[in-house]
């Protein structure tokens, strides 16, 4: 194998795992933006929406693989989004609500709290074994040009690509992603412009859940699906927003991708142990703090004395 | 049976000490930390691989273990605390898997997901204090308590505990107040770090053995629990909910239903703990101290 | 004898130029006044000249020397302090507790030299330190006549005695200049006819003030010289009459005559 080949394969893998990431960012990044505050649940939303995707999966997929368990994966994708986006919404309704005019750490307090609770419901309810979600295709990867590719990553790359556009063009284009725009740079305002803050806020959870149950379900073909497999995922996606520029939209995708890059090639290229793998997000995390603390993509934020 | 409420009082010591430490970090200073599952962690591997694999006595590898655990409050305090809080919480949430992480693959020092076993017991003048015989484990630990509950209570009540909370309350006035944030927090957190530290190498002597699998997030979790329940910014209240949150844990073992109740109804009673208090009483149980003169190491004459 | 001064002192966020090359003085023993219109950047230069905002270009020196990139509690301790538009005090804590952390850095010094002496020297000697830092607090309450309000909470106070305990905790760091930014927002008239009598028993102990401020009459009664800022550039300085007949300043306030 050339090294060329070897290059493009890294960034090939590198690219899916980012996007992953990106998608997840996007969550933390939407809700920062409007609120200035971390939903520590993001990842465990993530996780549930993951099991509802496998359940409705499991029962609707039939036996042999086909066209039929493709639409099937995307049914049960959607069921997953859906259910997450009701639980975003409701645990935003039920445990941050209450909490937006106190003090800064009361809402962080109470999303750790929700992030337990999640974790472990999910542990008590459907136990903590890992559960394998079969592939809705022949997964034997493809060679191109010394590069192996498979089905699975190019589904990744194209549902990233096809959500991120669409999220993009309703950020940019419609009326309520001009609301949220609108919200997120000044609450009080856009009230008065006959903004309904609190719907918009209850949106924004809404789509930051179901973006982040996309990425959960995509990644539990090859990670499988576990009470706590929102958490080092969820962290990561999190340091991609930083990296990226929190409240961000684009940012969020520069950093997702950004970062499973540097994860892919940090193991390939650098030598780092498979093992510590986990670490490169947090070292890149402490470097951006400590170099550009804004983000690449994000705006120096001073508070107003 | 009275045998397990000695356990819980144990545990409720060793988690007292994190608790203090969380309580000068969240408590007076507002800042979220989420690593005292790493600081303990670091604490218990200090006395373990020292005494197990050099030989070193208890009494000189503890104040190593706080100074080891003080040093990486540093390292992780740094860069981040001259930031937001918000990223002090994810950051120090990080440090702490990152610690799992390096215990779990560092064969060579940490004997790797096997961890390491057979510590030597802690002996006071040739007397050795065993985790089997509670009653004397029991009392070395509530010193610890004692000694480290005074420091810190004393610290807190000094002008530098003053400028502590001036910090959480407004951190650009405090700056303009002549207080150099930056040093201020970065130093509580050492502290709050350094005694974790304690309360780990005792962890170790309780269970003369370490592993990784013991210092999970859970741990943090558990800490911010108690601080959070026994209200923020009062020493007596975080002790009071470590015991609570002891007796919690290991409530169904308590009562004989430790079959029938699964462990993670104790975990989704912590999660819910955090969200209801916030709520509903932000300030905890026995909400924050209110603050008087301290007493003096040289004078006589009580609180004023 | 110029106290404070900055030169050709620019701020600037990304294109927007909150103050552009503003030189402006103050000198020992009077009452400056900074006047100007809304957004004319009034604030911004009180922030670049205490630390709490950092000059795109120019420079600002304390008595000869160069505070530019000082941060903000290195310049408290030289001797300056300030107030805020929208109160900053220590919500949670007590009104007494407010001044006695104003008194933090003066009450560090330790017979052991080094700051780390110096912590310790708090640390064992907590209650002397408390009855020393409680008996100069005090003063400074008596000071603005809120003694009774000791043990309070801040934020239970009165407005009015808000921005009083501001400028109390403010004067606790015993400083050269006082930086007051607007403080008489908010106050009826009595109690502005009070603030100017403070302000003057204020520069009667020494103190150099520099206050923003939009009530005219304040201004005009207690200032000794005024500075006028527009859209970031000083427009006019000069003694209050001067400063009231400059066509320059009538037409920031008042827009040009139209036609």
């Amino acid at each position: 194998m050339g090294s060329s080949a070897e290059f493009f394969q890294h960034l090939m893998n590198g690219m899916t795992l980012g996007g992953i990431y990106a998608l997840i960012a996007l969550g933390y990044t939407m809700v920062y933006g409007i609120l200035k505050f971390i939903n520590f649940a993001h990842g465990d939303i993530l996780m549930v929406g993951s099991y509802i995707g496998l359940f409705t999966f499991d029962a609707i997929r039939g036996q042999t693989l086909g066209p039929w368990t493709i639409v099937a994966f995307f049914i049960a994708m959607l069921a997953g989004m859906l259910f997450s986006a009701g639980l975003g919404m409701a645990i935003e309704r039920i445990a941050y609500k209450p909490l937006r005019k106190a003090t800064r750490l009361a809402p962080l307090l109470s999303a750790i709290g929700v992030s337990f609770i999640l974790s472990n419901m999910a542990a008590w309810m459907w136990g903590t074994k890992s559960r394998k979600l079969e592939y809705p295709f022949d997964n034997t990867p493809l060679h191109i040009g010394g590069v192996s590719i498979t089905p699975h990553q190019i589904l990744i790359l194209i549902v990233v690509i096809v959500m991120m556009v669409s999220l993009k063009l309703f950020v940019d284009k419609s009326r309520i992603g001009k609301a949220m725009r609108a919200t997120s740079l000044d609450q009080d305002t856009a009230k008065l412009m006959g903004i309904k803050a609190d719907r918009i806020i209850a949106i924004t959870f809404a789509i930051g859940s179901a973006l982040a149950a996309t990425a959960g379900f995509l990644i539990a073909l090859e990670i499988k699906v576990y009470p706590s497999m929102g958490t080092m995922t969820g962290l990561k996606a999190f340091v991609a927003a930083v990296v990226g520029g929190i409240g961000n939209i684009s940012g969020a995708m520069l950093g997702g991708i950004l970062l499973g890059l540097l994860e892919t090639f940090g193991v390939a290229l650098l030598g780092i142990p498979y093992g510590l793998r986990d670490t490169i997000a947090f070292v890149a995390l402490i470097i951006i703090l400590l170099v550009k603390p804004e983000g690449l993509l994000g705006k120096v934020e001073k508070e107003k004395v | 049976m009275l045998n397990f409420i000695l356990l819980i009082l144990i545990y409720t010591g060793i988690y007292a000490l994190m608790a203090i430490g969380q309580n000068l970090i969240t408590g007076y200073v507002g800042l979220l930390s989420l690593t005292q599952a790493g600081f303990f962690a670091i604490g218990s591997y200090v006395t373990a691989i020292l005494s197990v694999t050099y030989g070193i006595d208890f009494w000189i590898t503890i104040p190593l273990a706080a100074i080891v655990a003080g040093f990486f409050g540093l390292v992780i305090g740094l860069p981040t605390l001259r930031l937001k809080g918000d990223y002090l919480a994810i950051a120090t949430l990080g440090f702490g898997e990152i610690v799992r992480n390096i215990l779990n693959n560092w064969d060579k020092v940490t004997n790797g997901p096997m961890g390491i076993q057979r510590i030597p017991m802690i002996s006071v003048f040739g007397v050795r204090v065993s985790p089997y015989e509670k009653w004397g484990f029991l009392v070395l630990v509530w010193l610890f308590v004692l000694v480290g509950y005074l420091l810190f209570e004393r610290l807190a009540k000094s002008r530098i505990g003053r400028a502590l909370e001036a910090i959480r309350e407004d951190e650009i006035a405090a700056s303009s107040m002549g207080i150099n944030t930056t040093r201020y927090k970065v130093w509580a957190f050492v502290f709050g770090a350094a005694i974790a530290g304690v309360a780990g190498s005792l962890q170790a002597e309780f269970i003369l053995s370490v592993t990784p699998g013991a210092f999970t997030f859970m741990v943090s979790i558990m800490v911010l629990c108690m601080v959070v329940l026994g209200g923020m910014g009062n020493f007596k209240a975080v002790i009071l909910g470590a015991f609570l949150i002891q007796f919690i844990s290991y409530f169904p073992q308590l009562v004989g239903l430790s079959n029938v109740i699964p462990p993670q109804f104790k975990q989704v009673l912590f999660g819910l703990i955090l969200v209801i208090m916030m709520i509903w009483r932000p300030q905890g149980i026995l909400g924050r101290e209110k603050r008087n003169a301290p007493g003096s190491f040289f004078r006589k004459g009580g609180r004023s | 004898m110029i106290l404070l001064e900055t030169t050709k002192l620019t701020r600037a966020y990304g294109g927007v130029v909150a103050v552009s090359e503003v030189d402006f003085q103050v000198r020992e023993g009077l009452i400056t006044g900074l006047i100007g219109p809304n957004g004319a950047g009034k604030t911004t230069l009180f922030n670049n000249m205490t630390g709490l905002d950092t000059p795109t270009s120019g420079k600002v020196h304390f008595n000869g020397i160069d505070i530019t990139n000082h941060s903000a509690h290195k310049i408290c301790r030289m001797g300056i302090a300030r107030t805020f538009q929208n109160i900053r005090l220590f919500k949670e804590l007590s009104v007494l507790e407010n001044v006695m952390v104003g008194l933090h850095f003066t009450t560090g010094k330790s017979p052991v030299t080094g700051r780390i002496g110096a912590a310790f020297h708090s640390y064992l000697r907590a209650r002397e330190e408390y009855e020393l830092m409680h008996e100069q607090a005090m003063k400074w309450l008596n000071f603005f006549h809120l003694e009774a309000f000791a043990d309070e909470l801040a934020k239970n106070l009165p407005y009015g005695h808000q921005r009083e305990l501001e400028i109390a905790r403010a004067l606790a760091t015993s400083p050269t200049i006082l930086f007051l930014d607007e403080p008489a927002a908010g106050m009826n008239p009595f109690e502005t006819d009070s603030l100017m009598k403070t302000i003057r028993r204020i520069r009667d102990l020494d103190i150099t003030v520099v206050l923003i401020e939009h009530d005219m009459k304040l201004v005009m009664n207690i200032c000794d010289t005024i500075t006028v800022l527009n859209y970031g550039q000083n427009i006019a300085q000069g003694t209050p009459t001067e400063i009231r007949h400059n066509p320059k300043v009538i037409e920031a306030y008042l827009g040009k005559e139209e036609a």
